[in-house]
């Protein structure tokens, strides 16, 4: 049985300019130990989808219209909040791309640190802070005691993302939801975040899902990627084979804009056009207006998800019919 | 490349740091640019990599003349900046003109897109009041904008858009400079390319010389003809694009370079990476000798007592290492 396994979900934002499908018919499973990637462009749902299944959406105006998540057994968005709460921050942890706003700035770094220790965990106060010193350390920060009394300003961005992953892996969780943690870290910063979460998932064995928009990041990371447009997922496959033999448009058109698969100097292949608007309804593949591949029928009919090779599915019509 | 149309010798931005209430007192000098010399020339993309903090962006601010050098020429079209009388710099400021990474901060919310582009022409004069509205037109078309949207606010525009009417707006005064600060960073990678394919073809229509400050250094090798990489304030090395990204010899640009994650999973989990250890040292007290020694994998005893020049190799380059011939 899958650690977690979500199906059809659904969540739209109800706004004063209509139905903002935000993500719209989500299904994936994490395996313990497991690496999922999850990526796309800005707006093509892959933040609220994890913000759905840690409860995070604000509603209103968000909804979580239809669907179900599965964790060990417990559906997160259907079980009672007690048992909710109960999993997320102790089996279920999460970081975020922005380290600065995700730490309270009025509370010294050791105090949020232990934090969810002393809610998950009959733990005497002295018991967490010894172990949010050892994790501290663990996460690479040099002089944890005194950096335990230090306030978030104090350390820089690099330290924060730490600090970050300390107090989410604190309770040894089952799964980490990472969202963009390191777009806003320079690249040696990266690589060190990246070098980090790769040891603990070896050390602890927990599964993690890894949200960014560099397909880069996820080819050293990840197992199996979901590629994402328009709140539905278009591609899911091993890591290799969204590398080596991508079989929907929109992945090969993401691959293809990065400048490091182009000779250097020449013109950077661009996807025309924009993302479509999710307020509006979308007859056909999302996909379709900015298609090179794109035929009548895809702007017609449908497309889901479909096998089109083993453990390879892509949501196009025309690489289901073996076209592309 | 063609003659200089910038360039810098030995250029130094220092700023005092007062610390304490009242009666404020030094508390040392944050070197933020120290020594860097370097020339761009017509038709010319230099990119400017390192991490954050380096000094690459207050570089930047010191060559458009937002801050003033502490110390060091800025030679621009063959006339001296620091020498220059008020009207001089004016044309200077017109001159050199910059594209910032955030295009959503770096528009004003409450003026029109024609407002935005038109007021640097007024202000200028470059053209005849009446002569405004044309010119505007041409601009939006250039940047790959239609010139209905004129009347439109910055809100309306996406991302990538808005980096577009930042592109027009610094090419309002027909500048020979442009310095682009992560023009890119805040975009996604599909309108990235949308915006580096429009900075390159405006470089080579219009014989701009570009300044290219960037992290991502894939980005950086495919649009620059040359890129400079800086550690705390110096450049350690400047050179052909292709030779500093894809064979560095200094160790701080192998290790950046090593940074980056490659597109193919099996090279990536194969490789060997140089995973730099901390941050960089703060610009208040910088180390001894060379500043990248404490981070160095081959640093040696020597490392911490000199500071290396830059200097040339038999390629061309030029890197501020006094190892590179043994490493």
């Amino acid at each position: 049985m899958p650690l977690l396994e979500v199906n059809g979900l659904r969540t739209f934002f109800h706004t004063r300019d209509g139905i903002h499908r935000a993500v719209d018919g989500v299904s994936f499973t994490v395996e313990r130990g497991g690496t999922l990637g999850i990526v796309g462009e800005s707006g093509s749902g892959k933040s609220v989808t994890c913000y759905s299944l840690m409860g995070l959406v604000p509603q209103p105006p968000g909804r979580i219209e239809s669907g179900s998540a599965v964790f060990d057994g417990v559906d997160l968005l259907h079980c009672p909040p007690r048992t909710a709460r109960s999993i997320y921050g102790k089996r279920i942890a999460m970081i975020f791309q922005d380290p600065m706003t995700s730490l309270n700035p009025y509370l010294r770094i050791g105090d949020q640190l232990i934090e969810p220790l002393l809610i998950h965990e009959k733990t005497s106060k002295a018991a967490a802070r010894e172990r949010g010193r050892a994790m501290l350390e663990a996460v690479g920060i040099p002089d944890a005691e005194a950096r335990m009394k230090r306030y978030p300003h104090e350390f820089s961005g690099g330290m924060r993302q730490r600090v970050m992953i300390a107090m989410a892996l604190i309770t040894r969780p089952e799964l980490l939801i990472a969202d963009e943690p390191t777009t806003a870290l320079d690249v040696t910063v990266q690589a060190q975040i990246l070098e980090l979460i790769r040891r603990f998932q070896r050390e602890l064995g927990m599964a993690v899902i890894f949200i960014t928009h560099d397909l880069a990041v996820v080819s050293g990371l990840c197992d199996r990627v979901l590629v994402m447009c328009a709140g539905r997922v278009v591609e899911a496959a091993d890591v290799r084979v969204i590398f080596q033999q991508p079989r929907h448009p929109y992945t090969r058109a993401l691959q293809r804009a990065i400048p490091a698969t182009q000779p250097q100097g020449a013109e950077l292949y661009t996807i025309p056009g924009m993302p479509p608007d999710l307020s509006q309804p979308l007859p056909g593949c999302p996909f379709a207006p900015r298609c090179e591949y794109a035929v009548d029928r895809c702007r017609r009919e449908d497309p889901t998800l479909g096998e089109v090779a083993p453990d390879q599915s892509s949501a196009c019509l025309r690489a289901q019919a073996g076209e592309i | 490349m063609s003659d200089p149309i910038l360039a810098l010798q030995n250029v130094k931005t220092h700023f005092p740091v007062r610390r304490g209430f009242g009666r404020p007192r030094a508390a040392g000098i944050v070197r933020a640019v120290d020594g860097v010399s370097l020339t761009v020339g017509r038709g010319e993309v230099l990119g400017l990599v390192g991490e954050s903090g380096c000094g690459k962006s207050t570089l930047a601010r010191t060559i458009l003349q937002f801050v003033p050098a502490t110390a060091g020429t800025i030679v621009l079209e063959g006339r001296n900046l620091a020498a220059a009388s008020s009207g001089e710099l004016t044309e200077a400021r017109r001159l050199m003109q910059m594209v910032f990474q955030d295009p959503y901060a770096s528009l004003n919310p409450r003026l029109t897109v024609f407002a935005t582009l038109a007021e640097p022409m007024l202000v200028h004069r470059v053209c005849a009041p009446a002569a405004v509205p044309a010119q505007v037109a041409e601009l939006m078309r250039r940047v790959g904008l239609a010139p209905r949207l004129l009347k439109k606010y910055p809100h309306e525009f996406s991302g990538g858009q808005r980096q577009r009417i930042a592109v027009a707006r610094a090419l309002a005064l027909r500048p020979k400079v442009i310095v682009a600060d992560e023009p890119v960073s805040a975009l996604d990678v599909s309108v990235q390319a949308q915006i580096l394919n429009l900075l390159s073809q405006l470089v080579r229509e219009m014989d701009l010389a570009l300044i290219f400050i960037a992290h991502d250094l894939s980005v950086v090798k495919h649009i620059s003809d040359r890129v400079a990489v800086m550690y705390l304030g110096k450049i350690v090395e400047l050179g052909r694009a292709a030779d500093v990204i894809e064979r560095p010899r200094h160790p701080y640009t192998q290790a950046l370079v090593s940074a980056i994650p490659r597109l193919d999973p099996d090279a990536e989990r194969a490789r060997p990476r140089i995973v730099l250890a901390g941050d960089p040292p703060s610009p208040l007290h910088p180390p001894a000798g060379c500043a990248f020694h404490p981070r160095c994998p081959v640093a040696q005893e020597k490392c911490r007592l000199a500071v290396p020049p830059l200097a040339q190799l038999a390629d061309g380059r030029e890197v501020a290492c006094i190892r590179v011939g043994e490493i």
